[in-house]
């Protein structure tokens, strides 16, 4: 084990190589860039042994992953922001073929006007490609997010593409310090890629070609049960994972100080960990209050949403708005209690367009909804200069 | 090589659903016949989708990987990368897409692709038309001709897809046709044979796309080529070779055939003939062809 100080796209950068991957296609954009700069950097030193592919755009980034996945290979890649948006046909493709490519997004502002400042709706609009999304909170979750993430996708009971979600600049251009196990440990944790399907000269098949309602129909249950079937993974993972390097964030939800609490704060990433200032704040001043970071949107953690609802009113924080109705985890959260809680839920849109949200902003919000002066949604901080 | 000397193997199926007398079906078969079982196919939306016939069945036995319109460059550069990586450098990766999927909404990943080095061959069949969504315009759709979108008939030139590629000065990149089966199977073991990225675009005459009768797409083939509309050639690192009648035109040792005795055959063209014959336009479509071999002449000559 070494101690790597380093931003969080070169703790990506880190945990890619370190996964082995076969084929890394990537394309840069601002703030992904430093991340596939350090793995250029890695075939230069011959930490990576795999290809690296300078592609002539992010859709041609994802088209080769999905090639080379296909071809049988282990594959990642990283992208954000617009970026993403261009592989948006590519997300669905790798998704409905079944290829576990592992992919970074580095959560940046949708333009016009440019902005390469955080926040969700990147990602939050590939909600429905099915794609498994985990947001991170630290660098040192996203590196062991990394590792899992190739288990989980290459998964036999699961074959999806894994999205790893951290925000721009206050994740992926923020130092700190992080525990990098030995290699072998890698090695043993993920071992050998066996692809579900592949490419295969002695075994020709055609993938893909025309295919009626029926047998498509049966394509898209059987990825809703593959999500479902990460759901029980993830858990699973985490906790050998923990086993193998000490590292837990956390399964589907990271609850933090969530026993007897009255309140629960819901929110993703870089508020999430924001949060738990805020949470220990609070509960100095005697405020029953704990928090659930989600850390997995796709699968979502319905039943653990419930089982939170069941025992306090909930406080949602949304970093993306579904323009026309409210942020989505909010929505999301109100639907997983449908019906079988009464739990009273606030939903608080903040941060958009990179605007910073300390844990005092936070504890305003959080006191805002518990002291009734909330309505059910609004929009926090719009009135600020 | 002589027909009958062509492998024997085949490699397309029983029970494939192309349209009686598909270029396209002429074309992948010598494709196959070419390269063989140790090859993988990346093919983006385009006729040869339904070609392969409907899961789960399929008309060809080799791998096939279906991808997106504008993909298939960019599919075949991961492929190829795996390949490289795995250790299986002999088994060829082909890109196969019409013309649309290569002169229009996949250039860019054909451009990246071409220029990255990616050691694979891309074979453009080029029908003029997007002739799987039922006969749209492309930027290889010729002058005046009719389409879905272009009812009058077309009012602009189609592109150059050959001069585009040569740009990228590739080891290797070609022209063919579907008539002359001897001429695409030379090309295909030609590039088979280089490394790096090598281009191919076999001219395939549609029956239902160009309004013709399913029994003439060899002699529509033919009729491209002998009226100079369509062009052999080949072009290793830079040097360029006409071949065929095309090289008989360039030297002036034969007269191009004129576009008239070629479109009149075709019901895209119709509407130059009837009610009235349209000569300007014919003249136009002549001219075209004219400028496009003294361009050959002054480069090549």
């Amino acid at each position: 084990m070494t101690i790597m100080i380093d931003t969080g796209n070169y703790i990506a950068a880190k945990a890619a190589v370190m996964a082995k991957p076969d084929v890394v296609p990537a394309y840069p954009i601002t703030p992904q860039t430093t991340l596939v700069e350090g793995i250029a950097n890695y075939v230069g030193t011959g930490e990576f042994k795999g290809e690296y592919i300078c592609v002539e755009s992010e859709h041609s980034a994802m088209c080769a992953c999905i090639g080379a996945s296909a071809a049988g290979s282990r594959t990642f890649t990283g992208t954000s922001s617009h970026g993403l948006l261009l592989m948006h046909e590519m997300l669905h493709w790798a998704a409905l073929a079944r290829l576990p490519v592992v992919m970074c997004n580095i959560n940046r502002v949708v333009g016009p006007g440019w902005n390469i400042w955080t926040d969700e709706n990147d990602s939050i609009s590939q909600r429905d490609t099915g794609w498994i999304q985990f947001y991170c909170s630290s660098n040192q979750e996203i590196f062991d997010t990394v590792i899992q993430a190739f288990k989980l996708a290459e998964h036999k009971n699961v074959g999806l593409p894994v999205m790893i979600s951290y925000n721009a600049f206050i994740l992926s251009h923020t130092s700190m310090p992080v525990e990098i196990p030995e290699q072998q440990v890698v090695d043993d944790f993920l071992g050998k890629y066996v692809p579900q399907w592949k490419l295969d000269v002695d075994n020709p098949i055609t993938f893909g070609n025309i295919i009626g309602p029926s047998d498509y129909y049966k394509v898209r249950r059987a990825m809703q049960d593959a999500q479902d079937n990460a759901k029980k993974l993830i858990p699973q993972i985490a906790k050998e994972w923990k086993q193998k390097s000490g590292f837990y964030h956390g399964d589907l939800l990271e609850l933090y100080k969530c026993n007897d609490a009255e309140y629960i704060l819901l929110a993703m990433g870089a508020i999430g960990a924001e949060s738990k200032v805020a949470i220990d704040e609070m509960q100095k001043k005697g405020i029953k209050i704990g928090l659930a970071r989600v850390r997995t949107f796709r699968p979502f953690p319905t039943e653990e949403i419930l089982k939170l609802g069941k025992q306090a009113d909930l406080i949602v924080i949304d970093r993306n708005i579904s323009i026309g109705l409210e942020g989505a985890l909010f929505t999301e959260v109100k639907a997983a209690l449908y019906g079988k809680s009464d739990a009273k839920v606030h939903g608080f849109i903040a941060g958009l367009g990179g605007k910073d949200v300390p844990y005092t902003d936070v504890e305003t919000i959080c006191k805002k909804a518990i002291d009734g002066k909330a309505k059910e949604y609004e929009w926090y901080g719009l009135e600020e200069a | 090589m002589a027909i009958k000397d062509l492998p024997v193997e085949e490699y397309i199926l029983q029970g494939s659903a192309a349209c009686p007398g598909c270029p396209a079906t002429m074309a992948l078969r010598m494709v196959f016949k070419a390269f063989g079982k140790n090859m993988v196919m990346v093919v983006p939306a385009c006729c040869t989708a339904v070609i392969e016939s409907l899961y789960p069945n399929t008309s060809f036995n080799i791998p096939v990987m279906n991808i997106a319109f504008e993909a298939a460059a960019a599919g075949a550069s991961g492929v190829e990368a795996a390949l490289r990586v795995q250790g299986k450098k002999d088994t060829t990766v082909v890109a196969w897409a019409g013309d649309g999927g290569t002169y229009d909404i996949g250039i860019q990943a054909l451009s990246g692709a071409l220029e990255r080095g990616t050691n694979f061959i891309y074979i453009c069949y080029n029908n003029q038309i997007y002739s799987n969504t039922g006969i749209q315009r492309s930027g290889a759709t010729p002058y005046a001709a009719w389409t879905t979108t272009t009812v009058g008939g077309k009012t602009e030139f189609r592109k150059e897809m050959g001069d585009i590629v040569r740009a990228h000065h590739i080891p290797y990149s070609a022209q063919t046709c579907i008539s002359y089966p001897d001429d695409f199977y030379r090309k295909l073991k030609k590039a088979q044979s280089i490394k790096g990225p090598k281009y191919i675009e076999i001219m395939a005459p549609c029956p239902p796309g160009w309004r013709f009768s399913m029994e003439k797409t060899v002699e529509m083939g033919r009729m491209a080529v002998e009226t100079g509309a369509w062009t052999l050639y080949e072009c290793e690192n830079d040097v360029m070779t006409f071949n065929g009648k095309s090289k008989l035109i360039l030297e002036k040792k034969i007269q191009r055939k004129p576009m008239e005795d070629w479109i009149k055959y075709q019901g895209r063209f119709g509407h130059l003939f009837k009610p009235t014959k349209d000569t300007k336009r014919i003249q136009a479509l002549e001219d075209h062809i004219d400028l496009i071999w003294e361009r050959y002449r002054e480069c090549y000559l």
